[in-house]
């Protein structure tokens, strides 16, 4: 039977089914949910890792122990971990191991719309691109049965419409040998110890596997050719195949399952039997300057973008203009005029985000900000316009700490996340002691990995497989490190937060601040949720508390009769009673939960 | 048969998820090759949330672009407005009556849409439409949250070769054990809720 899987449902099952015995990941939207399905299946270990890096070591340890493996990361994360694909490139592997990639095309949740096919050619590692779920499912096996061939890594790149769109998959069993004892550890000094002298043997070695690479791609069943009205001839990779597909129902195709490295008879063959050869690929040329290097005349970018994700709106767009089409293929449509333009809905701090109160107090004390990724970027945006840079993960203390070498007016301060600090913060903060930084690094522990989605990590002290295991302290770490100044605050206590910044500013050397609140969605913290109210007869619509920045928040049709300004209302359906607003109220006009119980009991 | 495309969009929490999860489940059950994509940003709560699903005999794209959606189903007004230019000129518009305001719109700054502009602007694109007050209909049964399954009842109506026992099937195995009676009474009420069907 046949069922519906998205792309990383898919590649989940895959990894069961084809006997994979380890695998590791640091959330990353739009690969996330791999680990999340794989932690279901008992006959897999399965690990978050505090990045990308460690994540991929320990994948590259497991097969070269003999297990087949996985690491699974967003493309930006490949940029984390690029050290090990190199050196796992260099010494190949015992046993299978596949680097998932998943890249995110108009970067729905990402700083760049890196393609991540670069870093294949880079690393002389063979890139296979699913056009579907059940690819996405048989391409795990068959890239391990690649690895095992060639003594390789294989990249398996999804991108976010792949990873993201279910499809119908057809299930298999899992393919593992019974282990009765285990296997012996085979040591191969020569192969495994990257020193110069042993590299410089090895690199001949993965210049000549690509060489048999090329070979077998010219067989290989994923590149499939479907000729059709031979008057164009399309080459088209992932899901802009189905978009393709979907423009050109007539074309002929070369439907590529490997984008590195690529098979250049089969491609020869392919060109000399259409008159028109061009290549439909999201994002970066890349099979574009492939072809064009083996000397045939083909188009790609000029007539489809490189920015950004495809949709067969796009592709069409693109063979109107290039005449690939006669203009009467256009899909009409209809737009219907605004005389103002439609409230926009922007991604937006959650009701309740404990980061709001860390954020409305460094505000109000004209702090500059290095920021980082997680939800607490949200922070930027007005009206608390908070965060002054967002980079990649974990750049926010090293920033922090330049900026402040170079000297400004103020003190500087870093903002970073809970898990993010694990991430790629720690050697950062380590850097900050021993550089004797004159800096304060605000630890927003919310106590879980929010953004993606609530996974946890080492500070959360629980596994990916729901186990226990130790949860590390921030303060812990930061007085390791020979930091002293270190604050532990609830952001939801404004004063308290203000004051632990007092204390930051006004001292010398570097500070951490640790504001520990659950993040307001974790289902604990749904449990406390209480709605709020305002007094209206108190409220003279001073707007205070629009400043706050929060969705319940919200200006009522009620206007006061003195100063002519909306009052406020509370959306009992949105508040979750964290009480920021109401400390900022200057006329008490918020009631605190106690006061709406003592309004409770007296009535 | 010709591809059959839907777009199911809302604002995040309010169970536009489920809606195209079932709608994509009954078009596995009814026996057509099915895709659903969800496009959905960096927001855990409040953004909007955008769903295709497609039917067919072979589908290939798992999106669809502009004009080229027959059914538009939205859990709330504005985001109706947003995506209507999604719709194919002619095709079925089914809104439920509910306005969830951003917060350019709750500070002051921006202005929902009142119910006039909502059905001028969606009868620029079709004759087609349906504003449903869903869940003032899923209150009356006891639970608001009920409301998205009110609009797939509704939405039955139009694929009316699909017995509704088929989507109700596909709703049970969705929701926790005790709403199932609800959400049973839900996709009832929503059946009945176009008088003229």
């Amino acid at each position: 039977m046949k069922v519906l899987l998205s792309g990383n449902e898919a590649v989940a099952r895959g990894v069961y089914e084809s006997g994979v015995q380890v695998a590791a990941a640091y959330p990353g939207t739009p690969s996330t949910e791999i680990l999340e399905n794989l932690a279901q299946y008992d006959e897999v270990y399965s690990e978050w890792a505090p990045n990308e890096k460690v994540a991929l070591d320990v994948a590259i340890g497991a097969a070269y122990a003999g297990s087949r493996s996985m690491a699974v990361m967003k493309h930006v994360g490949l940029n984390v971990a690029a050290d090990a694909f190199f050196y796992a490139s260099m010494t190949g592997l015992e046993a299978g191991l596949v680097v998932v990639s998943a890249d995110d095309p108009f970067m729905h949740s990402s700083q760049n719309e890196q393609d991540n096919r670069r870093y294949a050619k880079f690393a002389r590692v063979p890139c296979l691109e699913p056009s579907d779920s059940q690819e996405a499912k048989d391409l795990v096996g068959v890239a391990l049965d690649i690895s095992e061939q060639f003594d390789s890594p294989v990249m398996l790149r999804l991108t976010t419409r792949i990873s993201h769109s279910d499809t119908l998959v057809e299930l298999g069993e899992r393919q593992a040998e019974e282990r009765t004892e285990p296997p012996e550890y085979r040591v191969d000094r020569i192969k495994y110890v990257m020193v110069p002298g042993n590299a410089r043997r090895r690199h001949p070695v993965i210049e000549e596997r690509i060489e048999k690479l090329i070979e077998f791609a010219e067989t290989f069943p994923y590149n499939k050719v479907e000729m059709g009205d031979t008057s164009l001839g399309i080459v088209s990779d992932g899901v802009a195949y189905q978009y393709a597909r979907e423009v050109f129902p007539n074309a002929s195709f070369l439907k590529l399952g490997m984008t590195y490295p690529l098979p250049p008879k089969m491609i020869h063959d392919f060109a000399s039997k259409v008159d028109r050869l061009i290549v439909i690929e999201e994002l970066d040329p890349f099979i574009e300057e492939e072809i064009r290097l083996m000397g045939i005349a083909v188009e790609g970018k000029s007539i489809f973008p490189m920015i950004g994700e495809f949709d067969p709106a796009v592709v069409r767009q693109g063979a109107i203009k290039a005449g690939l089409l006669p203009p009467s293929a256009a899909v009409e449509v209809r737009q219907p005029q605004w005389e103002t333009p439609l409230p926009l809905r922007p991604p937006i701090l959650c009701p309740g985000c404990p980061h709001r109160g860390v954020f409305l107090m460094t505000k109000k004390l004209k702090m500059v900000i290095s920021g980082d990724i997680g939800c607490y970027t949200l922070g930027f945006l007005p009206p608390l316009s908070a965060l002054d840079t967002c980079g990649c993960m974990g750049a926010s203390i090293g920033q922090a700490h330049g900026v402040s070498k170079a000297g400004i007016a103020q003190k500087h301060a870093a903002v970073i996340g809970d898990s993010t600090f694990f991430h790629t913060g720690l050697p950062a903060l380590l850097n900050v002691a021993y550089n004797k930084s004159d800096t304060v690094t605000i630890i927003l522990d919310n106590r879980t990995t929010a953004m993606t989605g609530h996974q946890n990590h080492p500070g959360t002290g629980v596994t990916l497989k729901g186990e226990p295991t130790r949860a590390v302290e921030f303060e812990d770490v930061a007085r390791a490190f020979g930091i002293e100044r270190v604050h532990t605050v609830d952001p939801y206590d404004l004063e308290e937060v203000e004051g632990a910044l007092r204390d930051c500013l006004e001292a010398e050397g570097p500070a951490v601040i640790i504001a520990r609140r659950e993040c307001a969605l974790m289902p604990q913290a749904r449990k406390l949720w209480m709605t709020l109210r305002v007094n209206e007869d108190r409220c003279n619509g001073c707007g205070l508390c629009f400043e706050v920045g929060c969705p319940a928040v919200i200006k009522s049709d009620r206007l006061d009769a003195k100063t002519g300004r909306a009052k406020a209302w509370i959306d009992p359906l949105l508040c979750t009673g964290c009480e920021i607003c109401a400390q900022v109220c200057a006329r008490k006009a918020i009631l605190f939960k106690e006061e709406m119980v003592e309004e409770g009991e007296r009535a | 048969m010709k591809t059959l495309n839907f777009l199911v969009v809302g604002v995040g929490g309010q169970g536009a998820l489920l809606a195209s999860n079932v709608l994509a489940d009954v078009g596995v059950r009814a026996g057509y090759d099915v895709k659903k994509s969800e496009v959905h940003g960096m927001a855990q709560r409040g953004g909007s949330v955008t769903t295709t699903v497609r039917w067919g005999e072979v589908v290939y794209s798992p999106l669809i672009g502009p004009g080229e959606a027959d059914y538009l189903l939205s859990l709330e007004k504005l985001e109706a407005l947003r995506y209507v230019g999604m719709l194919r000129p002619g095709g079925t518009v089914i809104v439920g009556d509910l306005g969830i305001p951003p917060l350019s719109v709750s500070s002051g700054n921006d202005v929902y849409p009142d119910d006039e502009q909502v059905r001028r602007a969606l009868s620029q694109v079709t004759d087609e439409y349906y504003l449903i007050p869903s869940v003032r209909l899923a209150e009356e049964l006891g639970n608001a949250r009920a409301h998205n399954v009110v609009l797939l009842g509704t939405f039955s109506t139009f694929l009316d070769d699909i017995p509704p026992d088929v989507w109700l099937q596909s709703v049970e195995e969705r929701v926790p054990k005790r709403f199932v009676e609800l959400n049973q009474r839900a996709f009832q009420v929503g059946r009945e809720a176009i008088s003229s069907r």
